[in-house]
C-alpha cells in the first residue's frame, strides 16, 4: 500500500486546493464550470450584437452568427481563439445535450443558426457529432420551430423527450417533484442552455432558468406565484445543476409584451446574443433588456404590472446561490 | 379516487397470488398490449377500440373546444373551470395540463382520451349508498387541477396527455362498454374529472340516453357554473375532502378548502347525493380539532345524513416517509364525528373491519354488510327503509 509521507501529503493538499489536481487529471485544461451552490465573485454576462446580423433580409445569416457567436465566447473566457474557449467548456469524450426553446413555434424558437453555429464549435472542440444532442421537451414542436428531427447515425442528434420517455423515478427539491428526461438523465453529461429572451405572463420573462422547465414532465405544477419558488427548486436538482456549463441565450428575436407565443407586433430584431455561466446573472441582464424596450415602447415595467421576477431573487438567495442578481456583481460585457 | 389504486392493490394481494401488487403502469402495458382495458377484479371491460396505440401528441380527435373560459386580449384566456381561474397566454397550458390556449381559443386535449378503465364495484369509489352490490364502468384521462402530495395516482393525474398512453373512446362507446359489461353506472374517476368536464358531461349524456347512470369521483375543486353544468348531469357524486384546513390545502394539495366546501353546500341544494371521503395522514390532518370541526360543519351545513368516510392512507408519491394510518386513528375520527351526530360514517381501505357496514341510526340494525369491495347482504327494502323499523335510510338504494 503506498502511504504518503508528510511533505508529501503537505504536497498533495497544496495541489488539491489549488485545482493543480484538477489541471492534471484533465489533461491540463481547466474546466471553468461552477461547482453547485458555488458564485464567482463577480459574475460576467457578455453582450454581444450585430446590427447587421441579417444583411439585407429577415433571416439570420449563418456566417454572421457564427462570428458573433465567436465573439461572445472569446469574451467570456478571455481567449483569443473560438475553439480556445470551447474547449474551457466541454473535453472531448463527452456527450452535451443543448437544450433550446421551441415552445413559441416558428419565428421565436431557438435561432436555428446559433444552434448549428454551437455545433460546429462543439466538434471543434472535440465532440463527436453523434454526441451533440439538441433537445426539447417535443419533437414535433421542434420541428415547427425549424429543426430537422434526427435520431440515431453519425450526425448530430435532435429531437425532443416524447422519443425516449421520462425517468420513472421522481426526483425532489424543495417545492418540486418530477419525472426528468431520460436524454438528459442517460444521454447527456454536459448542458449548454440555448434560451430565448422574451416577455412571459406569469414569472415576467422567461430566460434561462425557465428554459429548464423543458426537462421536467409535470411543468405545468409549477406556474403558479409567478414560478417561484419553483424555477430556482428545479435548478437546484442535481442532474440540472451539476451538468450545466453555459447559457448562450438567443436573443436576436426579443418578446416584450404577450410572450410565450411568437407575437410579432410585440417583438423586436435585437440581433444579440447573451453569454454567462451564471444563469441568474443571464436573466437579469435580459430582464433589463426588456425592460429598457418596454419603457421606450410607452408600456409599464414588469413590476407595475406586478410581474416583477421575484423568481430570480429566490435563485440568487442563500439556500440556493444558483447566481448573483446584484448589479454590483455582475460585469457586463458589451461586445 | 385516491384510495382507489390502493384498494387495488389491497384486493389483488389478499385475493390473487400470481400478483403481489398491481400498479397502474403495469396496467396501461397491458391494456395497450392488448388493446382491452382489464379490470382490476379480473373482468375485462371489453375493447375500447381495436388496434390500440399510442396517440400523437395533437390527435385532433381529443382536442375541442372548452367550455368555461372567458376570451381576453393578446390572444390570452381565463379559464373559469376550477378556483385557479388560469390566466394562459397562446400555446400555453392550465395548470392541469390537459386544457391549452391555441391562438386565442382554449381546447380540452383529452376528451375521449381514456387512460385508464376498469369495472369496479360501486364500493370501491366508495360509494356506499348508492346501488350496493353493482358495478361501474369506470374511466379516467390524465390530468388534474391540484398536485396533491400524497395521490395514488400521480403517474396518471400529474402527467400531461402525451405522457400517457390512451384510448379513444366517445361517449357512446363508453355507454356501450357499460351495457356490454352490465354496468348500470359509469363512473368518472382515477385523476380528477373537473379537468376532463366536457368529456364528462358528453358521456354523461350519452349514458342517460341508453339508461345508464353517472357519478364522479372528485375534489370538488370547480367553479360554481361548471358544477352545477357537469355535475347537475350526475346521479350521485363522491366528494374528496382532503383536510378541515386551510393551510393543508395551500401546502399538502396546492389548492384551497374554502371552494371545496362552497361545492359541498351547492350539491346539497342541487340534492345531488353525495358522500364524503376523508384520507387520514397521520401528524398532518389527524388531530381531534380537525375531526370535531369536520363533523360539525357536515351536520350544521350538510346534515347527519351525508356518508362520510376516513380512509386510510398507504404511503405513495412525495410522502412515502408517512407511515400508514394506524386503524386506532381511523376509530379515533368515527367515534368523534359519530359523537357529533353523523349517522352513517364509515372506515375505509381497512378490509373486514365492521365500520364498512351500513347500519341503522335509529335501531342500530345491520342493514348492509359488506367484505372487501362486495356488499354480502342487503337488507334495505325498495323504499329505501329499514325492513325493522321502517327508519329512512338515505340513498340511492336499487336500480
Amino acid at each position: 500500500m503506498n502511504t504518503l509521507d508528510g511533505a508529501s501529503r503537505r504536497s498533495f493538499l497544496k495541489q488539491v486546493l489549488s485545482g493543480a489536481a484538477l489541471l492534471s487529471a484533465c489533461g491540463g485544461r481547466k474546466l471553468l464550470a461552477a461547482e453547485p451552490g458555488e458564485t464567482a465573485a463577480k459574475s460576467r454576462v457578455v453582450v454581444a450584437r450585430d446590427v447587421q446580423l441579417r444583411g439585407t433580409g429577415s433571416t439570420v445569416e449563418s456566417g454572421r452568427m457564427l462570428k458573433l457567436l465567436d465573439r461572445a465566447m472569446q469574451a467570456q473566457f478571455d481567449r483569443d481563439k473560438p475553439v480556445e474557449a470551447w474547449r474551457r467548456v466541454v473535453l472531448p469524450g463527452q456527450t452535451v445535450g443543448v437544450k433550446v426553446n421551441t415552445l413559441g413555434g416558428r419565428g421565436i424558437a431557438s435561432n436555428l443558426q446559433l444552434v448549428e453555429a454551437i455545433c460546429e464549435r462543439l466538434q471543434e472542440a472535440g465532440i463527436k457529432a453523434s454526441d451533440i444532442v439538441v433537445l426539447d421537451g417535443d419533437s414535433e414542436e421542434m420541428e415547427h420551430g425549424g429543426f430537422l428531427v434526427a435520431m440515431g447515425g453519425d450526425r448530430v442528434q435532435c429531437y425532443g423527450t416524447d422519443r425516449t420517455g421520462y425517468e420513472q423515478e421522481l426526483v425532489e427539491q424543495g417545492s418540486v417533484g418530477s419525472q426528468l428526461s431520460k436524454i438528459l438523465t442517460r444521454r447527456c453529461n454536459v448542458l449548454i442552455n440555448v434560451p430565448v429572451l422574451k416577455d412571459y405572463d406569469g414569472a415576467g420573462i422567461t430566460c434561462a432558468l425557465k428554459n429548464m422547465y423543458g426537462v421536467i414532465h409535470n411543468l405545468n405544477k409549477y406556474h403558479p406565484n409567478g414560478c417561484n419558488p419553483y424555477i430556482a427548486d428545479l435548478n437546484m436538482l442535481p442532474e440540472i445543476r451539476t451538468k450545466m456549463r453555459l447559457t448562450i441565450c438567443d436573443a436576436t428575436t426579443v418578446i416584450y409584451e404577450g410572450g410565450p407565443g411568437y407575437k410579432p407586433e410585440h417583438s423586436w430584431k435585437h440581433n444579440a446574443l447573451l453569454v454567462a455561466q451564471d444563469p441568474v446573472a443571464l436573466d437579469s441582464v435580459g430582464w433589463q433588456i426588456i425592460e429598457r424596450k418596454r419603457a421606450e415602447m410607452g408600456l409599464k415595467s414588469l413590476e407595475s404590472e406586478n410581474r416583477a421576477l421575484r423568481y430570480i431573487a429566490t435563485a440568487a438567495d442563500l439556500e440556493h446561490r444558483l447566481g448573483t442578481n446584484d448589479p454590483r456583481r455582475i460585469i457586463k460585457v458589451e461586445v | 379516487m385516491f384510495g382507489e389504486h390502493d384498494l387495488q392493490a389491497a384486493e389483488s394481494r389478499t385475493m390473487r397470488g400470481e400478483r403481489n401488487t398491481l400498479d397502474r403502469r403495469w396496467f396501461m402495458k397491458c391494456a395497450v398490449a392488448s388493446g382491452a382495458a382489464l379490470g382490476t377484479s379480473g373482468k375485462p371491460a371489453a375493447e375500447i377500440s381495436s388496434g390500440g396505440s399510442m396517440q400523437k401528441q395533437d390527435d385532433a380527435r381529443f382536442v375541442v373546444e372548452a367550455k368555461f373560459y372567458q376570451k381576453l386580449a393578446n390572444k390570452k384566456i381565463k379559464c373559469k373551470l376550477c378556483p385557479r381561474e388560469c390566466a394562459v397566454g397562446d400555446r400555453e397550458r392550465g395548470y392541469c395540463g390537459v386544457r391549452e390556449n391555441r391562438d386565442g381559443t382554449y381546447y380540452t386535449l383529452v376528451h375521449s382520451r381514456v387512460c385508464a378503465a376498469h369495472v369496479d364495484p360501486i364500493e370501491k369509489k366508495p360509494l356506499f349508498h348508492y346501488l350496493p352490490g353493482t358495478e361501474a364502468f369506470s374511466l379516467g384521462t390524465a390530468g388534474c387541477n391540484v398536485n396533491c402530495k400524497f395521490c395514488q395516482n400521480w403517474d396518471i393525474s400529474q402527467a400531461r396527455p402525451e405522457q400517457i398512453a390512451a384510448e379513444y373512446a366517445p361517449p357512446q362507446r363508453v355507454a356501450e362498454l357499460a351495457k356490454q359489461n352490465n354496468c348500470p353506472t359509469i363512473a368518472y374517476t382515477y385523476n380528477e374529472p373537473v379537468i376532463y368536464s366536457e368529456y364528462l358531461m358528453d358521456t354523461a349524456d350519452a349514458g342517460h340516453a341508453a339508461g345508464l347512470r353517472s357519478i364522479v369521483v372528485s375534489n370538488g375543486y370547480i367553479q360554481e357554473e361548471a358544477l352545477r353544468a357537469a355535475y347537475g348531469k350526475m346521479d350521485a357524486v363522491k366528494i374528496d375532502l382532503k383536510s378541515f384546513s386551510e393551510s393543508y390545502y395551500r401546502n399538502v394539495v396546492t389548492g384551497q378548502l374554502k371552494p371545496v366546501l362552497d361545492t359541498l353546500v351547492t350539491l346539497r341544494k342541487m340534492g345531488k347525493w353525495t358522500e364524503i371521503v376523508y384520507l387520514v395522514l397521520p401528524t398532518l390532518n389527524d388531530s381531534d380539532a380537525e375531526f370535531r370541526s369536520l363533523a360539525s360543519w357536515i351536520k350544521t351545513y350538510l346534515g347527519v345524513d351525508v356518508p362520510l368516510h376516513f380512509t386510510q392512507y398507504h404511503p405513495e408519491y412525495l410522502l412515502k416517509n408517512l407511515p400508514i394510518t394506524p386503524v386506532a386513528t381511523l376509530e379515533r375520527a368515527k367515534a368523534i364525528a359519530d359523537a357529533e351526530g353523523l349517522h352513517y360514517v364509515y372506515i375505509g381501505n381497512v378490509p373486514g373491519h365492521p365500520a364498512q357496514n351500513t347500519y341503522c341510526p335509529k335501531c342500530r340494525k345491520l342493514l348492509v354488510e359488506r367484505v372487501g369491495f362486495t356488499a354480502s347482504k342487503m337488507q334495505i327494502r325498495k323504499d329505501g327503509s329499514c325492513p325493522f323499523c321502517k327508519h329512512p335510510i338515505p340513498g340511492v338504494w336499487h336500480v
